[in-house]
């Protein structure tokens, strides 16, 4: 059965009766139309200061064509036993980085926590230099690792581990924040100290989620990892800029090809991980 | 079972509830195999435990021995990361600040250019690449998607421009492109689209289906549906995914111009490496400043888009 069209007396009769209904929504609708321009304004003035020009889009296009046939078929060209070493201290970089990140971070959050210090004055500074940790790029830290470390995979790890200290220590702090301060009572009740509210009342309730951010970060930076060769730090970046500097694709296809196996593998091995945790969790 | 009631003659959190009512003791039988299914648990969460700080232990040592790491090495060269800290610490004197301060940012006209270009390439980059991911991400939503091939394909494209790195597009295209801050937008853009497309279509995935299926029951085509079934629901989130990914690339075009795609990028690059100490943490306050203050202004109207929902 289809629904029977009101005829036009009925709507006329219902647009007298509910005008607010019918009115068009003009306020939400200009703001928005507003927002829109404004992006849009924005995107326009970007693209002048930055010399967009169709031209050189359309050219370089056509050479990235030539590009992508010259990379086809990959071809490790006698160098697959380099790779895969390169690949490998690239994810030792990954790891060694990830976990000291992890280790340090773990008690300097707990500091920056308001439910553990209350002091306003301590978590402030210590989040703040957090930030300051996190909003300097792993390559930048790579330059200056190599200034004291040399060359190398050595400096690539210092350089991780410290821009994911400062991204590490905020969500931890975060993580101890949302905590469930129930247990931690019941610990307090029943006559423990500070130390035993932290150990019994909070730790098992982050340590899950701890553990996933974790992985997730390692994840994450094995795909930093492949790019921090980049200022001879290390890894498969290395010989990826030095490949595409000369233009040998055949090649360059074939690390990106083993780089996006590698990051699937590893995605894959910590999702099955996390939800592990995460379902012991709840 | 009674409450305890109030007690005035006693404050504080850690007060002791009385025992109330006496409870019966179990029979020494079940009580002795309680305790031991109990230590068994106990007993086996700790070998799981151990079991994984073991294979931890030794992953970290196979990591370590690839990634070359030499804790000697750091501990005597670690006078030389504070030194670098010393060193490129300004020489700030309360006597003649302003003077100091004039000498310490003496090239800020073309800094404050250049880091302006770093805002507009991550504003530009983050834009195209959520309008390229909010085009693709429907297509890859399990939920919403027409063909199951098609999904499968487009996750793999966006699987594709989110794992390859952001600075190695910039190196491809800096050789087909030329060098400039156009490169960094095109790079940062196709990145963008594969980490927000599939941020996207998992938002997509997580709504509710009821409004798609009485619209199609109404006799919708399929914008008609998306715009009004699948849209609403999910366009705040959208626009929170793309500030957070805003916030992310603006790190990320601060560096593009280390490969020659512009940006601020190549300045802090030729401070460093040629030892221009004052000129490194100018450029690097800079940089910590924007970022700073980037991420509170996101976080705000995050907050804002997000509560308003609610």
């Amino acid at each position: 059965m289809t629904p029977r069209d009101p005829n036009p007396a009925e709507i006329a009769a219902l647009r007298q009766r509910y005008p607010e209904t019918f009115r068009p929504a003009r306020g939400p609708r200009l703001l928005a139309c507003l927002a829109v321009a404004g992006l849009i304004a924005v995107a326009g003035y970007a693209m002048v200061r930055l010399d967009f020009s169709a031209v050189r889009l359309l050219a370089g296009l056509g050479r990235l064509g030539e590009f992508s046939l010259m990379m086809l078929p990959p071809d490790p060209a006698g160098q697959a036993w380099t790779f895969l070493r390169a690949l490998a201290e690239t994810l030792g970089i990954a790891f060694i980085g990830t976990l000291t990140a992890a280790l340090l971070a773990f008690p300097v959050a707990f500091l920056a926590a308001r439910n553990v210090v209350p002091n306003p004055f301590v978590h402030f500074t210590i989040r703040r230099g957090l930030d300051v940790m996190r909003s300097v790029d792993v390559l930048i830290w790579a330059l200056i690792w190599i200034n004291v470390v040399g060359l190398g995979p050595f400096a690539g790890a210092l350089a991780i581990a410290c821009a994911d200290f400062g991204a590490l220590g905020k969500l931890f702090s975060e993580a101890v924040e949302t905590v469930d301060a129930k247990a931690g009572e019941g610990v307090c009740a029943s006559g423990g100290a500070e130390l035993h509210r932290i150990r019994f009342g909070l730790i098992p309730a982050v340590l899950p989620v701890l553990g996933s951010q974790v992985l997730y970060f390692f994840e994450s930076n094995t795909r930093s990892a492949t790019i921090i060769g980049i200022v001879g730090a290390g890894g498969i970046g290395q010989y990826l800029t030095e490949l595409i500097r000369v233009l040998e694709l055949r090649q360059v296809a074939f690390l990106i090809l083993m780089i996006l196996v590698t990051v699937a593998a590893i995605d894959a091995v910590s999702g099955r991980l996390r939800r592990a945790l995460i379902g012991t969790a709840r | 079972m009674r409450v305890a009631g109030p007690d005035p003659g006693r404050t504080g959190p850690c007060r002791p509830i009385p025992v109330l009512e006496t409870v019966s003791p179990l029979p020494p039988d079940r009580a002795a195999a309680l305790a031991q299914a109990y230590d068994g648990a106990v007993a086996a969460s700790r070998r799981r435990v151990w079991i994984g700080l073991a294979v931890l232990v030794v992953l970290t040592g196979l990591a370590a021995q690839a990634a070359e790491v030499r804790p000697g090495v750091l501990a005597a060269n670690i006078g030389k990361f504070t030194d670098y800290i010393a060193q490129i610490l300004p020489a700030l004197t309360l006597g003649n600040l302003g003077g100091d301060l004039a000498e310490w940012y003496w090239g800020w006209p073309k800094w404050l250019a250049l880091l302006g270009e770093t805002l507009l390439m991550a504003y530009l980059g983050t834009l195209l690449g959520a309008i390229g991911g909010f085009l693709l991400c429907f297509a890859a939503a399990g939920n919403v998607a027409r063909s199951r091939t098609g999904c499968f394909l487009v996750r793999r494209i966006l699987e594709f421009c989110r794992t390859v790195p952001e600075i190695v597009f910039a190196l491809i295209f800096v050789i087909a492109f030329g060098l400039g801050p156009m490169v960094g937008v095109l790079a940062l853009a196709i990145h963008t689209t594969g980490a927000l497309g599939k941020l996207f279509a998992e938002v997509v995935e997580n709504i509710d289906l009821k409004p798609v299926e009485s619209l199609t029951a109404a006799g919708a085509g399929r914008i008609e549906t998306l715009r009004f079934a699948v849209l609403p629901q999910v366009l705040s989130n959208f626009v929170s995914y793309g500030l957070l990914r805003f916030e992310i690339n603006v790190r990320g075009a601060g560096v593009m111009g280390f490969v020659g795609a512009g940006g601020i990028g190549q300045e802090l690059l030729v401070a460093i490496r040629n030892f221009y100490y004052a000129d490194v943490s100018a450029i690097l306050v800079l940089i910590i400043l924007t970022v700073m203050a980037i991420d509170l202004g996101t976080e705000r109207l995050r907050h804002h888009l997000l509560g308003g929902l609610r």
